[in-house]
């Protein structure tokens, strides 16, 4: 006979593999019962991923899942919640215009064809009782603060009597109060209800303060496992962003620093909620230096992107280029030479059904040589400078007047950098550059913005690799909450800082 | 190219598909479909009377699929063709009325076209603007203007500007005859088929061939990168929502001009509705909208035929009509999908992403 397993849950080597990318390199993690278990790594470590696999949307390629005793094969989400494993998930999944109980009660996988709903209401309100924390099962859920909604996907987990509960990222769209309200509470359960529960996270705070165990992940590898009792924030921080220093390749011109080309002043912007995610930022960025804002993703990094891409209005506060206001005009653009390499590429930068020669076209095509002082078009133009882009940038294409949709993701993102790079930018914008690309894509890029940065450029880098950030930029700055908290050199940086500083500890 | 075929193949796959559904229809109805399709075709294009009939028809229909069209190259589905046409025709009926022997016919047929299509090009820019600056569902809007459109028509020509000559069908005074649009040599097309391929042919150069074309085009494609560019992107929209209105505006001033000689509720015979179907059978292409009015022309003028000839209600091709159109909205979704019709696919890049590598690090 054996001992019954310690462990609620076990991963064990998962290895998971999308073509030639790694994405988890046999990675284990083991979860105690009645404990919190909290899942540490930067954006991309593959948090995501394992618990994809442990929730069967994905299939390890190696390795197994053992729940209990037993190795499980999970195929489907449905199969896992059979077995009792629950999620909630980052985003909310309640319908906004119906009421809690309505949602509580639709979230079990069987239903009668005709719900008795004043049954339903008196068995959910002797349910509630027993529950961590009370919510108003009456109320539409359109008005609930986020803190309510959070706490309703719990109770609608609970309800589903799960024995392990997987939380991914819980506090991503709470206040710090409501945070502590909602993790003490979840804490709590774990004894009262012998649940075990996986909680993705990469704030510090809530791993010292609310985990019992913690096992971190960086670039899908499997970094390690710790006890939060021998744990400090530091010893966390190393093992999140790792310490090695990076030999660069990169021909990186001495220059004095230039003139202010790029000032940010008191920028406040919003986000698609109306929630305030750049908060009073100031940023200025010289000629001839790269700039690298270091950063948790969804603390303002995007939205600031997107204010001086034009995507986006802000509320107030002033950018100028070269001291001259900026409101992200095509006039402005030209006579700064203000050029921008936002993330996804395909969907910020292309126009997907048009020819790669349009896309190519789509800086210039209002002026000499492209068109006529009459507004012509020259096609043939297009075409001609297309093929020459194409050749020297290595736009590997079916030919030129296919639509770039059809281009694979490096070979979008190159033609991107051959149209914003081919005119010797002044200014520059570049986030996640190098995001999904492959190692040589990604030393072509880097060389790229160098080379604009020695041709004097003033680069703003935002990624959320923090070793691309170190590799390329003159300056680090690091933003949390929306607003720069820290900045340094690469040379003179403490990485065990910089990881606290994004992480808001 | 494979491109270009695909854009051809689907809709005519969708029209071949909607016939053989309209056949079974017709069998259903009591009437055998081949001589239908036969007589439809008579009806259509089988002699120079029907030739004409035809045409006369295509020319509103041309105009009207514009103002689907070129919204919808920024981006935009708008439905207001109808409203459009009854405006641009009441007010280009108005200054007509105005300026009838004040100043010479050519004068007076200028303004009328220039008020016509300002009125419409004014009707569907403000479904433009809402969209684009108050964030209002532009095919929502496009449509309630229509309502307000004939609305507003019905209130002046039963009311103030009756002329009480028209008991029957109240409608505006005349133009007068000498400010008609006439007829085209010894047949009896009108002018404003000219005025249709005209203005078909001058946007497809500037859709095509200009830099304000192109930056629409962006915007339809992808606002982002519009945005990312620097593209004034309300002012685009609201240009191709202006130009496509003033296109329709014409329609209604040519119906005016060249059939009624006066505004009454004749101008809202539907042509702004089956501008719609021209503008997506045609794919938003203003060149391709010329053929595609003809086909359409045809089909409307075989009505009567059909009637005569097989006993069958005269909405029967209104049936074609809309089955024709459900199947070429639902043939959307198979652009790109259907493998034979595509490019040859793009060399495969090989690892696309990979994990850097880096020495395994014990924790601290």
């Amino acid at each position: 006979m054996t001992v019954p397993s310690p462990f609620a849950l076990e991963a064990v080597n998962i290895t998971k593999r999308f073509g030639a990318m790694i994405a988890l390199d046999s990675v284990s993690l083991s979860l105690r019962r009645g404990t919190v278990h909290a899942l540490l790594g930067e954006n991309g470590a593959g948090k995501s991923t394992l618990v994809k696999c442990i929730m069967g949307y994905y299939l390890p390629d190696e390795g197994q899942v053992l729940f209990g005793d037993r190795e499980q094969s999970i195929s489907s989400p449905h199969d896992a919640h059979l077995l009792g494993i629950g999620m909630v998930y980052q985003h909310f999944t309640l319908i906004p215009n119906m009421t809690v109980a309505e949602n509580l009660v639709l979230a079990r996988p069987r239903l009668p064809a005709v719900i008795n709903w004043r049954a339903e209401l008196a068995s959910l309100e002797k349910e509630m009782k027993g529950m961590p924390f009370q919510v108003p099962l009456q109320a539409s859920v359109n008005t609930l603060a986020a803190g309510e909604k959070q706490k309703v996907e719990i109770i609608k987990q609970l309800l589903l009597n799960p024995k392990v509960l997987i939380l991914d990222e819980p506090t991503s769209v709470l206040t710090p109060n409501e945070a502590d309200e909602v993790l003490s509470r979840v804490r709590a359960m774990t004894q009262e209800r012998e649940l075990s529960v996986l909680i993705i996270t990469h704030k510090f705070r809530e791993v010292m303060n609310y985990a019992d165990d913690v096992t971190v992940l960086r670039k899908g590898k499997y970094i390690g496992s710790t006890t939060v009792a021998e744990a400090t924030p530091q010893s966390l921080a190393a093992m999140m962003v790792g310490r090695e220093t990076i030999a660069s390749p990169l021909q990186r011109a001495q220059r004095q620093r230039g003139n202010a080309s790029l000032d940010v002043t008191d920028l406040w912007v919003e986000n698609d909620n109306g929630v305030d995610v750049v908060c009073g930022l100031n940023l200025t960025v010289h000629d001839g230096e790269i700039v690298g804002i270091a950063g948790v993703s969804g603390n303002g990094q995007k939205q600031l992107v997107e204010v001086l891409a034009g995507q986006r209005e802000p509320l107030r506060g002033s950018v100028r280029l070269h001291g001259a206001a900026y409101t992200a005009t095509r006039a402005q653009m030209h006579e700064h030479r203000f050029r921008c390499l936002p993330e996804e590429p395909l969907r910020n930068a292309c126009v997907g059904p048009m020819s790669v020669a349009d896309n190519l076209a789509l800086r210039r095509y209002d002026r000499p040589p492209y068109s006529s002082k009459s507004r012509i078009l020259h096609r043939a133009i297009f075409k001609r400078i297309a093929r020459e882009w194409v050749e020297s940038f290595g736009i590997r294409t079916p030919g030129i007047e296919a639509p770039i949709a059809n281009l694979s993701g490096g070979n979008v993102q190159r033609s991107v950098l051959a149209r914003e790079l081919s005119d010797a930018p002044h200014v520059l914008v570049v986030a996640n550059p190098c995001f999904g690309l492959d190692f040589g894509a990604v030393a072509e890029i880097h060389n790229r913005i160098m080379a604009a940065r020695n041709g004097g450029a003033a680069v703003l880098l935002v990624s959320e690799d923090l070793d691309e950030i170190m590799e390329m930029s003159d300056r680090v700055v690091v933003i949390s909450g929306g607003k720069l908290v820290h900045e340094t050199t690469p040379a003179t940086a403490d990485m065990t800082r910089i990881g606290q500083f994004m992480a808001g500890h | 190219m494979m491109r270009h075929l695909e854009t051809i193949a689907i809709p005519v796959g969708a029209v071949a598909v909607s016939l053989v559904l309209f056949g079974v229809f017709i069998t259903i109805a009591g009437a055998n479909p081949l001589e239908v399709f036969a007589s439809i075709y008579r009806g259509a294009f089988g002699s120079w009377f029907a030739w004409q009939d035809t045409l006369v028809r295509a020319a509103p229909l041309m105009l009207t699929a514009l103002c689907t069209a070129l919204p919808a190259r920024a981006g935009l589905i708008v439905i207001g063709g109808e409203g459009a046409v009854v405006v641009g025709g009441f007010c280009a009926a108005l200054v007509g009325i105005v300026l009838n022997g004040v100043l010479p016919p050519l004068l007076v047929i200028s303004s009328m076209v220039l008020v016509g299509a300002l009125a419409g090009g004014i009707w569907v820019g403000a479904a433009g603007a809402l969209r684009h600056y108050r964030g209002v569902n532009e095919t929502i809007s496009s449509l309630l203007l229509n309502y307000i459109a004939i609305a507003l028509l019905n209130f002046f020509v039963v009311g103030v500007l009756k002329d009480p000559a028209t008991l029957n069908k109240p409608s505006t005074f005349p133009i007068g005859d000498a400010n008609m649009i006439g007829a085209i040599g010894e047949s009896s097309i009108h002018w404003g088929l000219g005025y249709g391929i005209i203005v078909c042919v001058a946007l497809w150069f500037l859709m095509r061939r200009t830099t304000f074309g192109f930056g629409v085009d962006v915007v339809g494609g992808n606002v982002r990168a519009a945005q990312l560019t620097g593209l004034p992107v309300g002012r685009l929209i609201v240009s191709a929502c202006v130009l496509g209105g003033a296109a329709a505006g014409i329609a209604g001033m040519i119906e005016v001009a060249a059939v009624h000689g006066r505004a009454n509720t004749s101008l809202n015979a539907g042509y702004g509705y089956a501008g719609i179907l021209v503008a997506f059978l045609a794919r938003h292409n203003p060149i391709a909208i010329i053929p595609v009015a003809i086909l359409l022309g045809g089909i409307r003028a075989s009505s009567g035929v059909l009637q005569r000839a097989h006993d069958l209600p005269d909405a029967t091709t209104l049936v074609l009509q809309g089955l024709i159109f459900v199947l070429i909205l639902a043939s959307e979704a198979l652009y790109g999908r259907i493998p034979w019709l595509q490019p040859k696919a793009p060399p495969k890049e090989q690892p696309v992403m990979q994990a850097k590598e880096q020495p395994k690090e014990q924790p601290a």
